[in-house]
């Protein structure tokens, strides 16, 4: 084993890397390893959900067939275009930032949002028709339209579950307006775009979890 | 690319960081730091304080149940009393202790790194657990809870009083105990000093990183159970509402897929201060490494699958229980491994009798009763008889208790010098070691009689032929508090001296032993190049810190 030794002055030290590593790339290395745990954790959280509907739905399914036709299945196919679409403009983000070509990472970045924000926007559609006809879980639940009661049930993992979704999309939103305020200030580049791959991966996960919330919610029949 | 750094690089820091970690900036400081270390003492005193809470309520149910009926509180009282002792002491208190108190402190020494792999999330995860803890005291004082730290439902969608706010709490420190987890895992993988392989990292290592899986894996189970909880008081779902089509055992389900792993994420870091305290005290080689370090990793797997054993009474098939009870069996395995290479490392060893072998003993002969029990409950036969008496009670407390606290006060004395430069009074330790043996012991080997002979836990009356076992145990809480007071007192006492504890106290042979007590703040002037296995004892000692004297 070569005992080179290396004097690094303090200060002489690139300005992202932290003290306690040693290189750029075990530091690099480091970080995507705690967001896949990150990502792990997300996964598991999701899936109990995923359980309990899935679940229920063995006990109730024509309760979940008749909730399920007041989803507006238009709607839920334009937000799923909008995430794909926004994971494509995220993934173009990382490669612009990971090649040096700032001006590309912030498009992307911004196209990324764009999407993001379209999807929030039909969700505030969505919540409010449903909002509207009386369509809410539990003992909210005063549809006028009759059909099996635990309907309310199925209202109720509706909006837990997209609700949860929604709130890692805002918090996706607000990360990646972060990361496009930093990308315009020249702050990543190939020696550095750490951030820009750690809420990628991110983005790519609330993007998957909604691929399997479409066909869960909307297409039951 | 290599987990561990190949070309050791010397970084000559501009020759100020040669102060003691405690002596490294202002008090005010501490609350933003990214220390390793300091985050590890500000956690010690915080799981402490809540172990001192949680301990008077305990105190206040024992005292309740030396005489049937109404004794210093009435029902309703009680049942917030034991609901508070349990939800302080499993969220607040034991599942945080040894990974972010002891953990923090002692794993990225004992690595050769200089910090944890995400120091600023270490900072997060100590304020969302202070926030957690926060909001778990409103609860208490808005109300309280009666449910039970289990929060079965329909009673706890049902019932007055702090539900949502407690579950809210217990959810915001998963968030603690979660990041945790990620920060220790990736610090394993990443920050190894050159030289220290997989199999060179010493068991300490394994059995965190092991609670860390763990942690990562089941506590978001946990998140998501609690939130359908508050989704169902807030709006009433009925997930779980039989009245509303709901199914209460769907709860029971989703709570154990988290809370029996969650009881791993306890015990397996007791195991893993035994593997540190017993080399170093008895002066020998480790028997049996790999087989520990494997068994640490087996038992975090096999927890996943068990925790049906909750619920054979609750209306789960036969089968199920069946295949439950059968896996239970099987994680008494490794268990059962460790204990018998923890007894082979100490035969011929050199042993050393001070306080924190004095725990290690205990916690074998404790360890001992608590898992055996385990598997008695594990059977579902004998389960049926047993479910929800005492003699569960007794049990969890034996492997809680009797086994991780103990474990953990045994990893509080080993790594009290090295943390305050400071060393306890040996004798005053002594003393309390004994009074917390035979307090805890008179207090919960009653129980075990109590249960099988039918005395139902959580009950605040019961019949008089239980009183005579009750006052035993309740006798025995209040020995168990005497030897927990005067550890407070010598603990204390001891950081009013000067700081001159030794660099390695025990004679042993891992990184931390290797640097002074306490710490610089960056813990190696160099990263240290490692030789040597973490318990060669076998041979004269080689160090891995360049400038050990």
């Amino acid at each position: 084993m070569s005992t080179e030794t290396h004097v690094v002055e303090h200060g002489a030290e690139p300005a992202f890397r932290q003290h306690h590593f040693v290189t750029a790339e075990q530091q690099f290395a480091t970080s995507k390893i705690g967001m896949w745990l990150f990502l792990a954790t997300e996964i598991l959280m999701f899936g109990g959900l995923f359980v309990g509907y899935g679940l229920m739905q063995g006990v109730y399914p024509e309760a979940w067939v008749a909730g399920h036709h007041h989803l507006d299945r238009i709607m839920g196919a334009i937000n799923t275009v909008f995430l794909l679409c926004s994971s494509f403009t995220m993934v173009m983000a990382v490669h612009y930032a990971s090649t040096d070509q700032k001006r590309k990472t912030v498009l992307g970045l911004l196209l990324t949002l764009g999407f993001a924000l379209g999807f929030l926007v039909i969700k505030y559609f969505e919540y409010s028709h449903k909002i509207q006809d009386g369509l809410l879980p539990g003992r909210y639940f005063s549809y006028a339209g009759g059909g099996p009661p635990q309907q309310a049930m199925f209202f109720g993992f509706y909006f837990v579950m997209t609700g949860l979704h929604g709130f890692h999309v805002a918090v996706g939103i607000a990360l990646i307006s972060w990361l496009t305020v930093r990308a315009s200030r020249g702050e990543f580049s190939s020696a550095y775009y750490t951030p820009v791959d750690l809420i990628g991966l991110y983005w790519h996960l609330v993007d998957l979890i909604w691929i399997y919330l479409f066909p869960l919610l909307y297409l039951v029949s | 690319m290599a987990d561990t750094i190949t070309k050791p690089q010397a970084h000559v820091l501009a020759g100020h960081h040669d102060v003691d970690y405690l002596h490294d900036g202002s008090l005010l400081s501490w609350l933003t730091t990214v220390d390793h270390k300091k985050l590890g003492v500000m956690y010690l005193w915080s799981i402490l304080f809540m172990f001192f809470l949680g301990g008077v309520f305990a105190l206040l149910v024992r005292l309740e149940l030396f005489a049937p009926g109404h004794t210093i509180m009435d029902a309703e009282a009680y049942n917030k009393a034991f609901t508070l002792h349990g939800a302080i002491m499993v969220f607040l208190f034991i599942i945080p202790s040894i990974p972010a108190a002891l953990g923090n402190f002692a794993l990225p020494i004992m690595l050769g790194a200089k910090d944890v792999a995400f120091p600023r999330l270490n900072l997060a995860s100590f304020w969302i657990y202070v926030t957690g803890a926060l909001i778990a005291v409103t609860a208490m004082v808005t109300g309280g809870v009666d449910t039970g730290w289990t929060f079965y439902t329909p009673y706890s969608t049902t019932t007055d009083g702090s539900v949502a706010l407690m579950t809210f709490a217990a959810f915001v420190l998963g968030f603690s105990s979660i990041l945790t987890g990620v920060n220790f895992i990736a610090t394993v993988h990443k920050l190894r000093a050159p030289g220290m392989g997989w199999f060179k990292m010493p068991l300490f290592i394994w059995g965190i990183y092991a609670t860390a899986i763990i942690q990562v894996l089941a506590t978001p189970v946990l998140a998501i159970t609690l939130m359908l909880l508050i989704m169902e008081r807030a709006f009433g779902v009925g997930v779980f509402d039989p009245k509303l089509g709901g199914d209460p055992v769907l709860f029971q389900h989703f709570f154990w897929f988290y809370s029996h792993p969650a009881v791993y994420i306890m015990i397996l870091p007791g195991m893993a201060i035994i593997s540190e305290i017993v080399p170093a005290m008895s002066q020998k080689t480790f028997f049996g490494y790999k087989a520990t370090a494997f068994s640490s990793v087996a038992i975090a797997i096999v927890s996943f699958v068990v925790w049906g054993h909750h619920m054979f009474t609750s209306g789960q098939s036969q089968l199920a229980g069946a295949i439950f009870s059968f896996l239970t069996f099987l994680v008494g395995i490794p268990s059962a491994i460790k204990v018998f290479n923890w007894i082979t490392t100490m035969y011929k060893g050199s042993i050393s009798l001070q306080a924190p072998m004095l725990y290690a003993l205990m916690f074998l002969i404790l360890f001992g009763i608590g898992g055996l029990t385990g598997i008695f409950l594990g059977a579902m036969s004998v389960d049926i008889h047993l479910h929800d008496t005492y003699f569960v009670v007794a049990h969890f407390h034996y492997v809680m208790m009797g086994s991780t606290v103990i474990a953990f006060i045994g990893g509080l004395h080993y790594w009290w010098p090295k943390m305050f430069g400071r060393m306890y009074n040996e004798s005053a330790a002594r003393i309390a070691a004994i009074l917390v043996f035979i307090g805890f012991n008179t207090t919960f080997l009653p129980q075990f009689l109590l249960g099988s002979r039918g005395m139902p836990r959580r009950y605040y009356n019961y019949l008089p032929e239980f009183q005579f076992l009750h006052q035993v145990s309740t006798v025995g809480s209040w020995i168990l508090g005497l030897g927990f007071l005067i550890m407070a007192g010598y603990l204390f006492a001891s950081l009013r001296k000067k700081m001159d504890a030794p660099a390695n106290p025990w004679h042993a042979r891992t990184l931390e032993w290797q640097i002074p007590s306490p710490p610089i703040t960056h813990n190696f002037h160099e990263v240290p190049v490692v030789t040597s296995d973490p318990y060669d004892y076998y041979r004269p000692f080689v160090p891995s810190v360049k400038g050990h004297h």
